[in-house]
């Protein structure tokens, strides 16, 4: 079933905010081998991926159904430990290209103090099933 | 920091193995349980070779050789398009070779000309890094 159209523009919080703690940046670190103490720079991932879980549960989209088409971040500041941070996603976009929906959003990743700390761009490919 | 990048330093091309237990401890750390990258069926039954590393796992391993190849510089830009999968075989690993060159240097940023692959195809659609120079 392809996804509605009337989804462009519409915004999606994350349930929660993520404070960035030491453990979480250790863990994520050594998962992905980064070197030093900074926060690698794809963590905020970690907090646009539960925006972007709120978006699929609310429009039913199964997760195995969706492939990461393109991922890009800029970023106003390094991210730090103790932020505290909070992700709205906007659908920025919607188009099908044989048989699957290609999902423009935008995440925007913002600190307790309400200054955007780093924008996410993704392109997320629903492919609906059924018919191949 | 301490390294000094200057437009056109070919930077030391890293290579790093994916196995399936990076993508299992992968998915713990960033929340992301997509069954594509743990289970052959799920993966099949949508389409795909086989299980593939998350995007995002291919992704970090760029800003790793970026933080190696620039003493951990202020990543200011980081992106890529996820062109062709990195597909993980139960036994072993995959092989992803990221390299690299400095393209320019201008109002103190560096931005890094990006060639990711494995098994010597590209993964990666224009990968662009910029960091603080």
């Amino acid at each position: 079933m392809p996804v509605d159209p009337s989804l462009v523009g519409r915004e999606f919080p994350a349930p929660a905010p993520l404070t960035v703690t030491p453990d979480r940046v250790s863990a994520f670190a050594a998962a992905v081998g980064h070197p030093g103490d900074a926060v690698p720079p794809t963590f905020p991932i970690v907090l646009a991926f539960d925006a972007m879980q709120a978006f699929l549960d609310a429009e039913a989209i199964d997760l195995h159904r969706i492939v990461h088409g393109e991922q890009r971040f800029a970023y106003v500041r390094p991210l730090a430990v103790g932020d505290e941070l909070t992700a709205t996603l906007t659908v920025t976009g919607l188009r099908q290209i044989g048989g699957a929906d290609i999902i423009a959003t935008t995440s925007e990743i913002t600190d307790a103090d309400g200054a955007v700390v780093c924008t996410g761009k993704a392109t997320l490919v629903h492919s609906a099933g059924g018919a191949a | 920091m301490t390294t000094t990048l200057r437009a056109g330093d070919v930077l030391d091309a890293r290579s790093f193995t994916v196995t399936r237990a990076d993508l299992v401890a992968y998915a713990h750390a960033s929340g992301d349980h997509n069954p594509i990258h743990q289970d052959e069926d799920v993966a099949r039954s949508v389409g795909l070779p086989g299980v593939i590393a998350h995007g995002m796992y291919t992704l970090a391993l760029v800003g790793r050789a970026v933080a190696e190849w620039t003493d951990g510089a202020e990543v200011v830009d980081l992106g890529a398009k996820f062109t062709s999968p990195v597909v993980v075989p139960a036994e072993g690993g995959a092989e992803v070779v990221v390299a690299g060159t400095v393209k320019s240097v201008a109002d103190g940023l560096a931005t890094l000309a990006l060639e990711v692959t494995c098994e010597g195809q590209k993964v990666l659609g224009m990968p662009r890094a910029v960091v603080r120079a």
